[in-house]
């Protein structure tokens, strides 16, 4: 009872003062909401009208007719039409094209021969998502008539799952879920105690009677409804805004959500014994975030990466989460069918809250 | 001996933070119901014994009991029976006044009805009525020591540890905190209060003289006067700063400190005719001055304690210098 009474009061103190903190008011709604126009918007994996340039020594009605099935799939922007390789070439070095096509004089032959290349692509390799895109390009079908088109046709067909339309809003913004929660609530907590160290306050409140796991606890539970507050904002503008499907049960979203969201909560507290100034706990959670972008699936795919980063990458809670989260609302799946990610989440939860749980003294030495 | 209660008493306590020797081998006896000071100048360990005392610091060697209850083993159970009040304000200053009060009486878990009334009791109590609804942090230097007293003695501790209360306040505002610092100890609690105010400190029943972490005299203002190794001598003089240079050279004066146009003059007991020895080196360089023996106050006692151990040290300095 009396520590159900000190776990309230320690609540009810940080409720009011949240409500008077209007810079981090504002950054609970606002990062959600940058974030996800930043994401949703701006970046594209999806990339259309790179620029490009191309070389027509042929100059046939079916090279023509070539050039104009190129430029149908939106993937380039036809810029310039170049009269040699060499300006091609320099038309690349200056940065102004990102891909050449080059048509040599003998492409009506090079057609009817089956089996020679008919064409070159350049293409600046320095992005990788550019030489990506361009592998789609060598797809376009060139031939004299239209039933040799459809020998032509590739052997293996790709049938898309969960995103037919191929847009980066369907990945990301599930994924941004997770980004945004372990921004925000890793930071928030992280700063919790150091602040009220650096204010003072702690001083008077280790002399009260309330015990290290009250106040934790006491500390944390306002934060969840922060997080949960944030986690309505990312999934109705996902939804509505972005026309994210949400697949899967509502319920089992919310479980996931909970329990990554105590996780990211007792990791700050972790953070917030570690550090002595405010300054230091900020630093230290930009040591978890940044991996937790990079390496968690958000960005590159899991699988892709090397033995390493997979290794350094299950550490992360936001892995974990990653997969709960997109196997909800974008496979339907359901929550215990990924029972692993659940234990492992767990698994943070406990430890981080038992370390920084032990490592908080009531004392000042 | 047996019959006195004391509410505070400690051992051979020191702390030390690196190579710095912030408290050493500091003995302390503090009575019960009675208002105990803690006098020295800043840097002196007032503040770190206090925060041993409160079991905040754990004592690097010696050990403390406070209401029966050890330091180092019971600082839990200690916490609900003290009251503290940091030199520091630190209650929350993006809380009201009264918000402040109710969350201190919630983490002390009063009764739902007890708290209210207490809070309200406080309120009236320490003039904070009116700024009620005010945010803490806007709050005056005698207002928030008002709050910080309050929150301190809201579950009615039996001691309250005071480290500088009243740094950061005005004469009348240091006036009226002492009278209810009085009101307090016959309500029965014990105070220990730490300050570098001669006239608060001569306000306590009892003291001890903190220099450089050492405790270097304590008992009753009074009879720390008595027992002082010093003699005071007041020259009253038209022009003291030439009977300060006069005597500066007297190698039997420890210490001399300007008031007005006052000196007081401090040499060793032992010195016998102080007053006659003062009398004839004013005379001799032919300065008219009135030169008497007067009772020492608390300030001469601080500057003849600590004087006497800058000695005592300087000399330590000297012999380990030689012995280099």
């Amino acid at each position: 009872m009396k520590t159900l009474l000190r776990i309230f009061a320690v609540m009810r103190k940080e409720f009011l003062q949240l409500s008077r903190d209007r810079l981090t008011f504002g950054m609970i709604v606002g990062i959600p909401l940058i974030q996800l126009l930043m994401f949703g918007y701006a970046i594209n994996t999806d990339v259309r009208y790179l620029s490009a340039a191309y070389v027509d020594e042929a100059d046939t009605h079916l090279s023509r007719q070539f050039v104009s099935e190129l430029t149908a799939t939106q993937v380039i922007d036809l810029k310039h039409r170049a009269a040699s390789l060499q300006e091609l070439d320099s038309l690349m070095d200056a940065g102004q094209i990102s891909i050449g096509i080059f048509i040599p004089e003998d492409f009506d032959r090079r057609v009817i021969g089956n089996g020679r290349q008919i064409a070159q692509l350049l293409v600046d390799g320095t992005d990788p998502i550019i030489l990506g895109v361009a592998q789609q390009l060598t797809a376009a079908p060139v031939a004299f008539d239209n039933q040799q088109r459809t020998s032509q046709q590739n052997r293996i067909v790709v049938r898309n799952y969960y995103n037919p339309e191929r847009r980066s809003a369907v990945n990301i913004v599930p994924g941004l879920v997770g980004v945004i929660l372990t921004m925000t609530m890793v930071l928030f907590t992280a700063v919790a105690i150091v602040r009220e160290r650096e204010r003072g306050n702690l001083e008077f409140l280790i002399n009260t009677p309330v015990k290290t796991p009250e106040l934790m606890l006491g500390k944390i539970f306002p934060y969840i409804v922060i997080g949960l507050l944030q986690l309505v904002i990312i999934l109705s503008l996902g939804r509505y805004f972005f026309e994210v499907p949400i697949r899967g049960d509502y319920l089992h979203i919310l479980w996931a959500s909970l329990l990554f969201i105590a996780t990211n909560l007792s990791l700050g507290l972790l953070l917030s014994t570690l550090a002595t100034t405010q300054f230091q706990a900020m630093q230290m959670t930009f040591f978890i975030l940044l991996p937790s972008i990079l390496l968690s699936g958000f960005m590159f795919p899991f699988d892709g990466m090397p033995p390493l980063a997979q290794a350094i990458a299950e550490v992360l809670p936001l892995t974990h989460f990653n997969r709960l989260i997109r196997g909800i609302i974008l496979r339907g799946a359901d929550i215990l069918s990924m029972w692993d990610e659940l234990i492992a989440l767990a698994v943070f939860m406990v430890v981080a809250l038992v370390l920084s749980i032990a490592r908080f003294r009531k004392r000042l030495d | 001996m047996a019959d006195i209660d004391y509410a505070i008493q400690a051992t051979g306590l020191s702390k030390q933070f690196g190579s710095l020797v912030a408290v050493n081998n500091v003995d302390l006896n503090v009575p019960a119901g009675k208002i105990y000071g803690f006098l020295g100048p800043n840097g002196s360990g007032k503040s770190t014994t206090i925060r041993m005392l409160c079991g905040l610091l754990t004592p690097t060697s010696g050990s403390a009991t406070v209401l029966g209850l050890d330091t180092r083993k019971e600082a839990e159970a200690l916490k609900q029976k003290i009251g503290y009040m940091t030199q520091k304000f630190s209650l929350f200053e993006d809380l009201t006044v009264r918000e402040n009060l109710e969350f201190v009486s919630t983490i002390y878990t009063l009764s739902g009805r007890t708290r209210k009334a207490r809070v309200a009791e406080l309120l009236t109590e320490f003039d904070l009525a009116d700024r009620s609804r005010q945010y803490a942090g806007t709050l005056s230097g005698g207002q928030k020591q008002r709050l910080a007293l309050a929150a301190a003695t809201l579950h009615r501790p039996s001691i309250l540890f005071l480290d500088e209360p009243t740094s950061a306040v005005d004469p009348q505002n240091r006036r009226d905190f002492w009278e209810t610092l009085f009101e307090l100890a016959d309500q029965g609690a014990t105070i220990l209060v730490s300050t570098h105010y001669m006239d608060e400190a001569a306000r306590c029943h009892n003291l001890a003289i903190l220099d450089q972490g050492v405790k270097v005299a304590d008992g009753s203002p009074r009879q720390l006067g008595k027992e002082i190794t010093s003699q005071v001598i007041e020259v009253i003089a038209q022009d003291p700063n030439t009977a300060r240079n006069c005597l500066s050279d007297e190698s039997a004066i420890t210490s001399i400190t300007q008031l007005g146009v006052r000196l007081r003059v401090l040499m060793p007991k032992q010195q016998r005719d102080g007053v006659q020895l003062v009398q004839k080196r004013l005379g001799e360089a032919g300065i008219e001055a009135e030169v008497e023996a007067v009772f020492p106050d608390l300030e001469d006692v601080f500057v003849a304690v600590t004087e006497l151990r800058r000695r005592e040290d300087e000399g330590k300095q000297d012999s380990q210098g030689e012995a280099a």
